[in-house]
């Protein structure tokens, strides 16, 4: 008898390794967590998109809870996201955004169109903090604590029942 | 009907030539710099486009990538502190191999483990069945053995 089950053995391995393998088709791959999770604003010194002579570095980001949102012109989802970004806004939340890989007058454009949450945006042509943040594709979100430590990271399109469920919530959280 | 086919087969003759449109040209002081360049960017995976590495991807982010592993192989950086730039950002995702470290260990050592543990099982039951084999009868199992090809003869 003892040795009947024995034999059963590799039939229950494979069944154990089967079901983390079916577990494993299920995870969205782009519903991992940031590398930068619980890690210090990347440091940058760049212009901002509204003054091209002020240099703004990552001590914009300290005192205060802020969402900083990476969008771009070319960016269609971050056009849909606007309106979510505006009610965040008029919550109280402060946004500061990072235009990336944009121009200019493209990225001003933009935010006369389609409305200005930001308190100050950030211009990056070259992608180079997007890069140190680890974007992959706009838009993408990190709520910042007061330290300037990176505490959430969204990835992709804000519906606007993720800021109910998951945005203020979070921001609470943090003030 | 002979010329659809024709303009078929020369779109797939061309097909392989379009699926190289990804790779750069790119200038390298020596032949190691090269290759090192070729394995980093063979090995290191898009993080936009899940299962490709950056060197076959049209991605944006897998060009700045290559950019960055280039830009960085001309600073004389070694491979590890190329890697850990990458992992620093973008998460172990990128790594096409996982490194060996306290949380991966499950992962390297588990392939091992059932090697070495089917090679157990297949020792103790070829031991098992050399012991079954190699013993002698006991008077009464004679007896009954001889009784049943008795019985198998008369009948």
């Amino acid at each position: 008898m003892k040795r009947r089950l024995l034999l059963l053995l590799p039939l229950a391995g494979f069944l154990v390794l089967g079901a983390f393998l079916y577990m494993g088709l299920s995870i969205n791959p782009f519903e991992r967590d940031s590398a930068l999770m619980a890690r210090e604003f990347p440091a940058f010194e760049l212009t901002t998109l509204e003054d091209p002579e002020r240099v703004v570095d990552a001590s914009l980001l300290e005192g205060e809870v802020t969402l900083v949102n990476v969008w771009g012109e070319w960016c269609p989802t971050c056009k849909q996201e606007m309106p979510q970004l505006l009610d965040l806004a008029e919550r109280g939340v402060r946004l500061v955004g990072v235009d990336y890989k944009d121009t200019r007058e493209k990225g001003r454009e933009f935010l006369t169109e389609f409305g200005n949450p930001f308190e100050v945006n950030i211009f990056d042509p070259e992608g180079s903090l997007g890069f140190d943040l680890g974007v992959y594709g706009a838009p993408e979100t990190f709520l910042v604590d007061r330290e300037g430590i990176i505490r959430y990271h969204h990835t992709g399109y804000i519906r606007p029942e993720d800021v109910r469920e998951t945005i203020l919530p979070e921001v609470e959280r943090w003030r | 009907m002979a010329l659809i086919t024709r303009l078929l087969l020369c779109a797939l003759l061309l097909w392989p030539a379009l699926g190289q449109a990804a790779v750069e040209v790119r200038e390298f002081d020596d032949p190691v710099t090269e290759q090192r360049y070729r394995d980093l960017t063979a090995t290191l995976r898009c993080p936009k486009c899940e299962n490709q590495a950056i060197d076959d991807s049209d991605s944006p982010i897998a060009g700045d990538m290559r950019e960055r592993v280039y830009l960085q192989l001309q600073d004389g950086r070694s491979d590890k502190e190329i890697l850990d730039f990458m992992v620093n950002r973008f998460g172990d995702y990128v790594l096409y191999n996982p490194r060996l470290e306290g949380r991966t260990l499950l992962l390297w050592g588990l392939p091992a483990g059932l090697v070495l543990l089917g090679a157990l099982v297949v020792v103790l039951m070829v031991r098992a069945r050399r012991r079954t084999s190699a013993r002698d009868l006991s008077a009464e199992e004679r007896a009954r053995l001889d009784a049943l090809i008795k019985r198998e003869r008369t009948e």
